[in-house]
């Protein structure tokens, strides 16, 4: 292994996991609130709702992420809809995450035992507040974890958008290995910085669901 | 529509799934801090028509009223969902399995609602929460959580966050029978002791022993009817229907 090769590229490297870490973040939030949307559609007392959000999760986990990114990149222009490779990126594997986040949540929420709503609207509380006060808070616990395992998959999955040319840690190798000829050099390099990353959210998920664990 | 007389009026109770008839027009009168059992046996429809009183699960037919207001009024949506909140408020219950919010103390247990709703003060909530909680002997354990109690510890919560709302009427939904027979009994002198204070309540149980001793009148129920009520010394001593025999040999005998 060229030691020396890691040591001279790896600031730049640096740079693009920035970027890695930019679109994970901005995916995950995007992801979050398409999650929360998605959930409440498909728990919804309405069936136009449901429906809603069951095509919503059908379509984004039954075709892969890299054609709904092509899709909306390549294909986008055709239909008017203009934007950079970054947003698409942005945009495109939010929107993919927020399919799994919604299944998440939806599952957390109504792992939450029935009796605790039926014991919260007996004491005279309306739906939404028991929701608010009894379903939710545990729901939000029972979610941290799964939608850890989300989040690590999303982080890994930021690696597509190097397929429409956005600068991260995956293209960033690419590219090197296009002038160095090292691809061993230059996908090593990539795995132990995604690996850092990934690690990092993992002890800050695990953090988080010891912190808020009910006794 | 008549005038109620009674305290607590099921008038005409009937419910079913489909073509399953859970409930077959059963009538019943409650007065003010009358205490009474519902027996019989599983599959019986006692704890769905003790769960109809506050429309946990709606009837299909009949009506219940409660202290001359009618409960399950025939109200648009929205109306309906604000008329049923302010009856339940006067409708404690408690469940088999407790149902205590497993991510809120003890004292939060007890407070939640009554905050909520009735917009109390912290002081004033925190002065609810040691007297409802001294009441039922577990205000020792006002900042514990539910995990860290054991079964009849629980249910004695439960009770004191059921009270904490001031009901008119108590339902008990079988409990003590999710409780270790050595947990029972703090739990029914609880029960006791609300008795005592002439609190009204409607009691869906399995002991016959604690049915006979606190409770002014029993109703054996077997498939949706009402077979047989009366004073629990008529009922237990000489019952007059052959169902109503047959279930009591049969659980005297399950007791031994």
């Amino acid at each position: 292994m060229d030691i020396e090769l890691i040591l001279k590229v790896y600031p730049y490297f640096l740079k693009a996991a920035v970027i890695t870490v930019e679109l994970s973040v901005l995916t995950i939030v995007l992801g979050l609130i398409c999650g929360a949307l998605g959930a409440a559609s498909r728990l919804s007392r309405f069936a136009i709702l449901r429906f809603i959000g069951a095509a919503y999760v059908s379509f984004f986990r039954g075709t892969p992420a890299l054609i709904q990114l092509f899709l909306l990149y390549f294909g986008g222009p055709q239909i008017g809809i203009q934007l950079d490779a970054f947003q698409a990126g942005v945009i495109g594997l939010g929107v993919n995450i927020g399919a799994y986040m919604t299944e998440t949540m939806r599952g957390a929420i109504v792992a939450v035992d029935r009796g605790q709503t039926e014991a919260a609207r007996t004491l005279g509380l309306s739906k939404a507040q028991a929701f608010r006060k009894v379903t939710l808070p545990q729901a939000l616990r029972l979610m941290i974890r799964p939608l850890g395992v989300n989040i690590n998959a999303q982080i890994k999955g930021t690696a597509l958008v190097s397929a429409i040319s956005v600068v991260e840690l995956t293209y960033t190798a690419q590219r090197y290995i296009g002038s160095t000829y090292k691809p061993f050099e230059m996908f090593f390099l990539a795995g132990v910085l995604y690996l850092i990353i990934i690690t990092a959210v993992g002890k800050g998920v695990s953090f988080l669901d010891r912190k808020v664990r009910i006794q | 529509m008549t005038e109620t007389k009674s305290f607590v009026e099921i008038r005409h109770a009937q419910k079913s799934y489909g073509t399953l008839e859970v409930l077959k027009d059963i009538s019943l009168n409650v007065e003010r801090g009358q205490i009474v059992a519902i027996i019989g046996p599983s599959g019986s429809g006692k704890s769905t028509l003790l769960r109809a009183i506050n429309d946990l699960d709606p009837l299909t037919g009949g009506e219940v009223w409660l202290d001359g207001v009618q409960v399950n009024k025939n109200l648009p949506h929205n109306q309906y969902e604000k008329h049923i909140n302010q009856m339940r408020q006067d409708i404690g219950m408690v469940f088999q399995h407790f149902n205590l919010f497993p991510h809120l103390s003890v004292r939060d247990n007890v407070t939640m609602a009554p905050k909520l709703l009735k917009k109390i003060s912290d002081k004033e909530a925190n002065k609810l929460a040691e007297e409802q909680l001294d009441h039922v002997g577990m205000l020792e354990r006002i900042d514990y959580y539910p995990a860290q109690l054991s079964g009849g510890q629980k249910q004695r919560v439960a009770i004191a966050r059921a009270l904490a709302m001031k009901p008119k009427l108590m339902l008990f939904d079988e409990a003590t029978s999710a409780l270790d027979p050595e947990l029972v009994e703090e739990v029914n002198l609880v029960m006791k002791k609300l008795a005592q204070e002439h609190m009204t309540m409607i009691i869906v149980t399995h002991e016959m022993d604690f049915a006979a001793s606190v409770c002014d009148r029993v109703l054996f129920m077997d498939k949706g009817v009402v077979v047989e009520e009366g004073p629990p010394e008529q009922v237990f001593k000489n019952p007059t229907q052959e169902r109503t025999r047959n279930f009591l040999r049969k659980h005297l005998e399950g007791a031994k």
